[in-house]
């Protein structure tokens, strides 16, 4: 890579950030513009409770883009891990874990499969949205399950200064962007999404990087579907299905791109965020929260737009 | 003998489907007492009608390249429901009226992925992502004034039969013959093929390659309005989540029909394989009385089962 080129990716990387940090800004702006109550200790913790199992599954969606793939089933998994926690960790905790980590091994088996038969990987994540959706109702047919006392006590635990959905968005973003953008691992990641061909030439593994990227993702999902089933108090077969596109408008409005491994873990995060923060707003400014879709819709055109113009006039 | 059966199966791979389809047949007539084997076809074939008619629109988009694929199909069809079921009001007087705004929905949807794709250079996912949000959200927050009923006749209509055959199925049959026909004998058919298999190719061939993707974005939408107005009728009236299922429906026909889903291959008779396939699936779960769940998750399973099979193993 000449100095130039990486001068250029890395100045894309910047007005690809840029964007979605003003989007945020000026949303939070807004928002406790109608509201000062909001931006208080506890009206970020009430609105922004939500963005805990969203960045969870939107970080999961990122590392598959990351490598060219689009997953079309992360949402209904997350449902799935939420209802096989809502049935197993109150009474058997361990058992609970196990199969947690049973699903993490499926996500990566579906990333092999995937690679061993050369299955687009949008159809193939489809075909697993049926699965796991149709395994989560065979759990809970209608919501239910027992949620343990202390995985609910942790979602409502207050710690001191900081909310505690800013604190894990924030762990998150930092140890996703080290992973990703510093280790080893990710950079690896990130070449296969770029050039697999290469990556295979230069001796690495095409199937183990696919199965561990999946893996990964699964990972993200089930501790998204764990801390979900926290936050509702019970398993819902039904409630993951819209995490399925909001992630992929998250970590497209955070600065990722369909084409070449592009993706930005801090961007994603705050992706997220004004993918949840756009119902917010349109309650305080008194807008039925039907048009909550055509705002986020609005916002992911505008976004793209705003990206294409900053980056013509640079010259890209 | 063996290996030309299975080479000849990869290059048909809606074969498998439509053989798949023919065995949840055979069980259905085993396991349950549910009337004569034609009987059991002709509900399939009715319930596979609505799958087909929005396969079309998505096996058109899909076969114009990697990356193309119509997400706004959902949105179209519940958007196009509600305004045409308003229009009508319940009363035959506005039919053909109703009919036409319900079109009329499907037409600036689809121009709107075109300027979005086209002019804005948004890659086709995110801008049908974006879209598809858009159109439902303005169904969800208009629905309250609508709740209205379709006409009578037009209901009168769509359950009328032809020896047997249901008016929807007719319709269906039709729309995907002359789909057939037209990708294999007018310009404009080849056209879509050859920019699926190579856009730079296909300009250089004389294609206009950005008129043809519009006009299968056009053409996705309104289908998708057909749909969603045909779904409405039958069930009596619109409902927001009533095109729920579509998204990965539409999509799950055209690749278990064998359409490829790099682009540039299409196949009109396999939607009709993989609509049945996905109908017979759900017969025989009901027949046996299989719980909601396992049908979605049976589907699943055939989803990545047909993949396994049609795929060229990654060695």
């Amino acid at each position: 890579m000449t100095s130039g080129s990486s001068l250029k990716s890395a100045l894309q990387r910047h007005v690809s950030l840029a964007i979605p940090v003003t989007g945020l800004v000026v949303i939070f702006a807004i928002i406790c513009i109608r509201q000062p109550m909001a931006a208080s200790y506890g009206g970020l913790s009430l609105i922004l409770a939500y963005v805990i199992p969203l960045v969870f599954v939107s970080m999961a969606q990122m590392l598959i883009m990351s490598i060219g793939d689009i997953d079309l089933g992360i949402g209904q998994f997350v449902s799935l891990a939420m209802c096989v926690s809502a049935a197993l960790m109150d009474a058997h905790p361990v058992w609970g874990l196990a199969a947690l980590f049973g699903l993490v091994l499926v996500y990566a088996a579906l990333g092999g499969l995937i690679h061993l038969f050369a299955m687009p990987a949008i159809v193939a994540t489809l075909g697993g949205a049926f699965i796991w959706y149709g395994t989560a109702l065979t759990i809970f047919p209608t919501p239910g399950g027992t949620v343990p006392d202390w995985l609910i006590g942790f979602m409502r635990w207050k710690p001191p200064l900081v909310p505690l959905p800013i604190i894990i968005a924030v762990v998150l973003a930092l140890v996703m962007h080290w992973l990703v953008m510093r280790h080893w691992l990710g950079v690896l990641m990130r070449g296969f999404g770029g050039n697999a061909r290469a990556v295979e030439r230069a001796g690495r593994s095409a199937l183990l990087i696919r199965m561990a990227v999946y893996g990964g993702a699964g990972l993200l999902a089930c501790i998204g579907g764990l801390l979900l089933s926290g936050l509702t108090t019970t398993g819902d077969a039904n409630v993951g299905s819209n995490y399925t596109l909001q992630s992929i408008a998250a970590v497209i409005i955070g600065g990722g791109r369909f084409a070449g491994g592009v993706v930005l873990p801090i961007g994603t995060v705050i992706g997220a965020m004004i993918i949840l923060l756009t119902g917010t707003l349109l309650s305080f400014a008194n807008i039925s929260p039907n048009w909550q879709l055509s705002f986020q819709g609005a916002i992911l055109i505008l976004v793209l737009s705003v990206r294409r113009l900053l980056e013509k006039r640079n010259g890209f | 003998m063996d290996f030309d059966a299975l080479r000849s199966v990869r290059s048909n791979p809606w074969v498998i489907s439509a053989l798949a389809a023919a065995a949840f047949w055979v069980l259905i007539q085993v396991f349950g007492q549910v009337g004569s084997g034609m009987s059991v076809l002709t509900v399939s074939m009715q319930f596979a009608a609505f799958y087909v008619i929005v396969g079309v629109a998505q096996m058109l988009v899909i076969s114009i390249g990697p990356g193309n694929i119509d997400l706004s199909i959902p949105g179209t069809m519940v958007l196009s429901a509600f305004v045409s079921m308003a229009v009508m009001g319940g009363s035959d007087n506005n039919l053909v009226l109703g009919l036409l705004a319900g079109l009329g929905v499907g037409i600036p949807a689809g121009l709107f992925n075109i300027v979005l794709i086209q002019f804005l250079a948004i890659p086709p996912m995110i801008a049908t992502l974006a879209s598809g949000f858009i159109l439902q959200s303005v169904a969800a927050a208009s629905s309250s004034l609508f709740g209205a009923k379709p006409s009578p006749l037009i209901g009168e209509i769509m359950s009328w039969k032809l020896a047997g055959i249901p008016a929807l199925t007719i319709f269906a049959l039709i729309v995907t013959a002359v789909c057939a026909w037209a990708l294999q004998s007018t310009r404009a058919g080849r056209s879509v093929l050859a920019i699926g298999q190579n856009p730079r190719a296909a300009f250089l061939a004389g294609y206009n390659v950005k008129l043809t993707s519009a006009v299968v974005y056009l053409l996705s939408a309104m289908m998708a309005s057909i749909g969603g107005m045909a779904l409405a009728v039958f069930s009596g009236g619109a409902a927001l989540n009533m095109a729920n299922d579509f998204i990965l429906m539409s999509i799950a026909v055209v690749v278990l029909g064998g359409t490829s889903v790099a682009g540039g291959r299409a196949v009109p008779i396999g939607l009709w394989a993989s609509a049945i396939l996905l109908q017979n699936l759900v017969i025989f779960l009901n027949v046996i009385g299989a719980p909601n769940g396992i049908r979605h998750a049976a589907t699943g399973l055939i989803i990545l089962l047909v993949l396994a099979l049609t795929g060229k193993p990654n060695r």
